[in-house]
């Protein structure tokens, strides 16, 4: 449903240096899948899905969706255009919604540059989604200081989905919300996703959830896709030295299972993105490297629909 | 408690805000068990960071006010005001954001050899020396040459490095952790976890550990205190807070996170939101969100019971004899 080949995004930082902020990035998509994409910060993980729904140009490489070619940059009337089938829920409830718009003119927004203007079924549809989301209809009238994280986070939700659209790119939706609350927006997500039948892009970097909600997952380092494949797969079964050190260094809620794991973390930090060289990107922190990582790395098929880009595997 | 290090006992915290008074912290009471970790987690607004402040001097006075309590460290009550030579020289403290916590215009040096003359008297030469190999013991590459330079030179990781650094500078009896890892990546979360449980085990402290993330929790610690809405309830060894959970806000948790041992396990999340500290509610403050909850629990505060002969204890009218008996989900570890 969602094709992307060989995307790439650079940021120039002047005197002739770039960022290369995503790389020669391939994803498919089905429809109604849902993908996670995971990585530390800086990795382009929110790049690439800000490419999708058009807040970013592209420099390289095509997105297709549906069969149809998406501009590589959005002109007032693409984003009319798409925004209707192609939406984003971002990651800070807080400075995602207007403060000076109450919740029934943030949501009604998109239905009326869509082009419904019937007062009484945008009201309607209002209603119906507070609903959904699980606030109170009444609600409508107030301003975003008068909720919760959490509770933001529905609305940011519900003006995502007010119009249908069919994909939606997260994220990290959940990041800044509480434990007990975050399950709430990930079964609410799942519900939707089901009842709706959509497809979405989940990025975020806590990898047990990503795990939860995904049907695939794609783990991303300094621009590059190192690994992807089914979500459960490429948890349990890592192949690219960085998603077992990524997953090593998770912690799991369970006491005795981490009283019996030693944990060996990653040594250095990640290194710069600006005018990288051409061999794998994590070889100044992969515990196994050798000569042949300053080529780069090959793609290998793991097994069916499981990839990773690394010498080692070759 | 014989080896309790430090004793917290009936503390509370109440801050004046436009809104009215709002109670942060009632009735918390712990004991740090010398060389152990105790985590106290909970949700944003729970009450856990105050707790700590309180205890580090650093409630701003007003609007806060600590209304209540006692903290013994080796007999001197820290809430008093003669307890200023024990901060910063026996409890050292880390917070959440590396970035802001540090002054942006001193070099790194100097703000760690700055406790070392302020609380040893060490003169700037020598201590100077001392930080860079402070630097070095928390695994700072080029300890000399970083030492030399402004925080904003540093990542992350290496600042919060930095501030365990500045905190260890007087090798503390108590070491408070204030969310370190939350600002951080999980790799780098896991570089900075190990750093701190070797410095533990070479130097044989104890450390506070505030957090919301339960699989810190597990990562680190010996006891656990489990607050919710200006309370602790629930409090005991880090197995019977995951496997034996008590309190239902507890339980909540447990079965609102994902685990590796039953992949497929749907979530199930707890309904609601915490109550509004403004007017903490008459009786328990989790009645509003708790599945068993009973008549009394709206009208009267639980207190803390024992749940078996050990540590183990929780804030509930449950735990009551003449309580209805609830099959709880228990975790398998």
């Amino acid at each position: 449903m969602m094709a992307l080949t060989n995307v790439s995004k650079f940021f120039p930082m002047g005197r002739g240096k770039q960022l290369h902020a995503v790389e020669d990035v391939s994803l498919s998509i089905g429809k109604e899948q849902v993908v996670g994409l995971v990585g530390e910060s800086g990795s382009g993980k929110s790049t690439l899905g800000r490419m999708i729904v058009g807040l970013h140009s592209r420099d390289q490489g095509d997105i297709s969706y549906d069969g149809e070619l998406l501009p590589t940059r959005f002109r007032t009337q693409d984003h009319l255009r798409y925004a209707r089938r192609l939406q984003m829920i971002f990651q800070d409830p807080y400075a995602s919604l207007n403060p000076r718009m109450t919740i029934y003119d943030i949501l009604s927004e998109s239905l009326r540059l869509q082009g419904r203007t019937d007062a009484a079924a945008v009201t309607g549809a209002v209603t119906e989604w507070l609903k959904t989301v699980g606030l109170h209809p009444d609600h409508m009238t107030r301003y975003p200081h008068e909720f919760s994280g959490g509770q933001r986070q529905r609305i940011g939700i519900a003006r995502a989905l007010m119009i249908q659209p069919d994909f939606v790119v997260c994220d990290e939706p959940i990041s800044a919300l509480d434990v007990s609350v975050q399950a709430q927006i990930i079964n609410l997500l799942s519900e939707l996703k089901a009842s709706m039948g959509l497809t979405l892009l989940f990025i975020a970097h806590d990898l047990s959830m990503v795990r939860y909600i995904s049907d695939r997952m794609a783990v991303m380092y300094l621009g590059k896709i190192v690994e992807e494949g089914p979500a459960n797969e490429v948890f349990f079964n890592p192949q690219h030295p960085y998603t077992q050190l990524l997953i090593a260094s998770n912690p799991e809620p369970d006491p005795a299972a981490e009283r019996s794991r030693t944990v060996v973390p990653i040594r250095g930090e990640v290194s710069s993105p600006v005018n990288p060289g051409p061999g794998c990107r994590f070889a100044d922190r992969c515990p196994n490297v050798t000569t042949q990582c300053a080529l780069p790395p090959p793609e290998v098929i793991v097994s069916e629909g499981h990839r990773a880009s690394c010498h080692l595997l070759n | 408690m014989t080896d309790s290090i430090l004793s917290v006992r009936d503390l509370a915290v109440e801050f004046d805000t436009f809104g009215g008074v709002v109670k942060a912290v009632r009735n918390v009471s712990f004991d740090l068990t010398a060389g152990q970790t105790l985590a106290i987690v909970g949700e944003s607004g729970c009450g856990k960071s105050v707790t700590v402040q309180s205890l580090m001097g650093l409630i701003p006075m007003p609007p806060g006010r600590i209304t209540h309590g006692r903290a013994l460290f080796k007999d001197q009550d820290l809430l008093s005001t003669g307890a200023r030579g024990i901060r910063g020289r026996h409890m050292g403290m880390i917070f959440q954001d590396p970035m802001t916590s540090l002054n942006p215009t001193m070099r790194i040096g100097d703000q760690i050899a700055e406790t070392l003359v302020v609380h040893k008297q060490y003169s700037r030469k020598h201590a100077k020396d001392e930080a860079v190999s402070l630097l070095a013991r928390t695994h700072i590459p080029e300890p000399g040459r970083r030492a030399n330079q402004y925080p904003f030179e540093f990542s992350g990781g290496m600042l919060q490095r930095a501030m365990i650094a500045q905190a260890l500078a007087c090798e503390p009896a108590i070491l408070i952790a204030d969310e370190p890892t939350t600002a951080l990546d999980v790799t780098i979360q896991a570089q900075i976890l190990e750093l701190m449980k070797t410095l533990q085990h070479d130097n044989g402290m104890s450390i506070i550990l505030i957090t919301h993330d339960l699989a810190v929790v597990a990562r680190m610690a010996d006891q656990v205190a489990v607050m919710y809405a200006g309370e602790i309830v629930e409090t005991g060894s880090v197995e019977d807070i995951f496997y034996q959970p008590a309190h239902p806000y507890n339980q909540g948790l447990q079965q609102a996170m994902t685990s590796n041992h039953e992949p497929d396990r749907v979530l199930s999340p707890i309904p609601g939101s915490p109550p509004d500290l403004f007017s903490p509610p008459k009786g328990c403050g989790y009645c509003k969100r708790c599945p068993h909850a009973m008549s009394v629990c709206a009208e009267h505060p639980p207190y803390l019971t024992a749940v078996d002969a050990s540590s183990h204890q929780s804030r509930c009218w449950l735990h009551h004899e003449l309580a209805p008996v609830h099959n709880n989900p228990v975790r398998r570890p």
